[in-house]
């Protein structure tokens, strides 16, 4: 089941909705990626700090406590949040660095919501000596100051986006006026599966190492493929990565949750697929939330990292083939989610990942004791521990 | 259906010896019951045609004065179809066409169906859309079919000379040159193959070329104007309209008459 069908689309998603001055920059991104992954130095150099950088292969851990918990099937975490910087995002920064290298250019601009990203970026441009900047909303500023000192203590400068409300969408939108402007000295290392041709494929593919290990891993202990898989999706990154390898295996049914915030029927949430309104944001068509006007709407979520009011192209598309179901857990379900799985299993999770975590259990419940089910635990959730607090009312 | 109102009109500018001048205006900013005081003004001032900007919550082609223009008209609730029907209930004054400049989401919401057939009763005879490049323009391109309305293209200084004959050849009313590498706004400079640019653009091309982005002072709209067949002015006409400063657009639309061309 092939997910490209044309060039840069995924069915009719996608595209490179962008100003005329970007279009050059698309194409030569476009054609340097080409080459890089042709050439086995550039494989071998990005696995190399994989490997020796950020600590792959992470483990794919049987949750033995939490299948007991649910008492269905058995659950496998795919440990991601052990990588270097505490999440998936890593493997797409140092990708796209080692590229912008490749293609000569030595700044970097990115956004970043929660600030994992943004923090990925600014290590993977600290390892290779890159100058970097990350665009970041005011609200965010405000909500992750840690993580704006850590991307600073990496030597990034950190813009805070006064404009709309301060969050990532408007983190974006001044990260690409700044690429239009620098552009012919700077790259965009865009943190998720979204944006204009080739970025979505660019970003799945540097996240495929997520599925790819996990496929061998399962195999090796359980001797067959899984029979679920669960990811969060806010922009699709992780899920895209841990889906990808698996989308031909019919058998293996895919799982992809966003965020209901407050509650689909709140209007307060971040689930664009939910929401089922199709147009263009960023450069890409895909399912977006919008107002009747077609002005691109706030999303809401406790969980910054899927706080997009849009979701990537190829999981529009996967969606439309009904190749993963996509459903959505709320706030109030991802703390459930975090505490349960701090005190079950001793890891605290990242709130978006928290929201795979409550899912997966309400699945792993109604399927059998011999199947097997994969969580895709994106991230740590060091960095929401003062969110959680203040969530739970300080009650742990 | 011509779809040749704009060009037209540029051409009878160049005819009388002076350069076209479009001023660029953010819709609804300071209420939509402004717009038709201040189109009628531009046009009474020597506007050869006006391009008319849609708020949009997510500007990423805008530089500060267009955004910040552009949320006083979404708080005063501003949307393209309001700006549709408000110009439709003018139009027998207007007397020069009108292009109407937004991004593409708010032109899908609209509807592509009808977007056509509004413009034309509102005497809107082009559309500008920044993010929908030559690639991806065939969806409005085929909206715009049996009409009157041109889709105007965007070419800029990293546009490559293969991208500039294709875009060249599907131009429509006039090609908007991206004079610098960035967003809308004021610039003191330019860069200097600026000139060659323009030289290489009208060459290629079949209908005027208009000079854009950063262009803010009676030289610039004059220095500029000479190389191409007229200018666009935008944040500086934003800024003076909510400013009241209505001779500093008298100034910056006169420079453009009787430029010497050096074209």
């Amino acid at each position: 089941m092939a997910t490209t069908e044309t060039k840069g689309r995924f069915g009719r998603f996608g595209g490179q909705f962008v100003p005329e001055t970007l279009m050059t920059a698309l194409q030569e991104l476009e054609v340097a990626y080409e080459k890089a992954q042709q050439d086995p130095a550039f494989k071998a150099e990005l696995d190399h700090y994989l490997k020796d950088f950020v600590g792959r292969q992470t483990p794919l851990f049987f949750a033995e406590r939490l299948t007991k918990y649910a008492g269905g099937a058995k659950i496998y975490l795919k440990r991601e949040d052990l990588n270097h910087t505490g999440a998936h995002k890593i493997n797409n920064s140092l990708g796209q660095a080692l590229l912008a290298i490749r293609m000569g250019k030595k700044k970097i601009v990115a956004e970043t919501g929660a600030g994992q990203h943004g923090v990925a970026t600014a290590t993977a441009c600290a390892l290779l000596g890159l100058e970097c900047i990350v665009f970041m909303g005011k609200e965010d500023v405000r909500r992750q100051e840690l993580n704006v000192f850590r991307m600073e203590l990496l030597g990034a400068k950190v813009v805070s986006v006064d404009k709309g409300a301060g969050t990532l969408k408007d983190a974006v939108n001044e990260a690409l006026r700044y690429w239009v402007s620098n552009v012919e000295d700077t790259h965009y290392i865009l943190g998720s599966a979204l944006g204009p041709h080739p970025f979505p494929q660019i970003v799945r593919d540097f996240q495929r190492v997520i599925g790819v290990e996990t496929r061998q891993q399962i195999v090796a202990q359980e001797g067959r493929l899984p029979d679920a898989v669960v990811a969060c999706i806010g922009g699709g990154s992780n899920a895209i990565g841990m889906f990808h390898p698996f989308v031909e295996d019919e058998d293996v049914k895919l799982y992809g949750v966003e965020a209901a915030g407050s509650g689909i029927s709140s209007g307060k949430h971040a689930a664009a697929i939910a929401g089922k309104q199709e147009g263009v944001l960023h450069g890409a068509y895909m399912y977006v939330l919008q107002d009747e006007d077609g002005f691109i709407k706030e999303a809401h979520s406790i969980s910054a990292g899927l706080d997009y009011p849009a979701v990537g192209p190829e999981h529009c598309h996967l969606h439309d083939i009904k190749r993963v179901q996509y459903d959505s857990v709320t706030d109030q379900q991802a703390l459930e989610g975090v505490q349960l799985l701090s005190r079950i299993e001793g890891i605290i999770p990242a709130l978006e990942s928290a929201h795979a975590v409550y899912y997966a259990v309400q699945l792993a419940k109604k399927m059998k004791e011999d199947e097997v089910l994969v969580i895709c635990l994106s991230g740590r959730g060091d960095k929401d521990v003062q969110t959680i607090r203040d969530a739970l009312g300080g009650q742990a | 259906m011509t779809k040749q109102q704009v060009e037209q009109a540029i051409m009878a500018c160049n005819e009388r010896g002076d350069k076209a001048f479009v001023p660029y205006i953010m819709a609804g900013d300071g209420g939509l019951e402004t717009l038709k005081k201040n189109i009628l003004f531009l046009q009474e001032a020597g506007a050869t045609a006006i391009e008319v900007g849609i708020p949009f919550s997510d500007p990423v082609a805008d530089g500060e004065v267009i955004q910040r223009a552009g949320e006083r008209a979404l708080a005063k609730g501003v949307t393209l179809r309001k700006v549709m029907n408000e110009l439709a209930t003018f139009k027998d004054q207007v007397t020069v066409p009108l292009v109407i400049m937004t991004y593409l989401n708010p032109v899908l919401s609209y509807g592509l169906q009808v977007i056509a057939a509004d413009c034309e009763k509102s005497g809107v005879y082009g559309l500008i859309i920044p993010d929908l490049p030559l690639e991806e323009s065939g969806i409005l391109k085929d909206a715009l079919k049996d009409s009157d309305v041109a889709l105007i293209q965007l070419i800029s200084l990293t546009s490559p000379a293969e991208r500039i004959e294709a875009i060249a050849k599907a131009a429509e009313g006039f090609i908007y040159a991206v004079t610098v590498n960035g967003i809308t706004g004021v610039r003191s400079s330019f860069t200097e193959g600026l000139e060659g640019h323009l030289q290489r653009l009208k060459a290629a091309s079949s209908v005027p070329v208009l000079a854009g982005f950063g262009i803010s002072t009676p030289e610039q709209v004059q220095n500029l104007g000479a190389l191409a067949d007229g200018v666009i002015v935008g944040s500086a006409i934003v800024t003076s309209l909510h400013e009241n400063d209505l001779s500093t657009i008298s100034t910056l639309i006169n420079a453009s008459k009787n430029t010497v061309s050096k074209i």
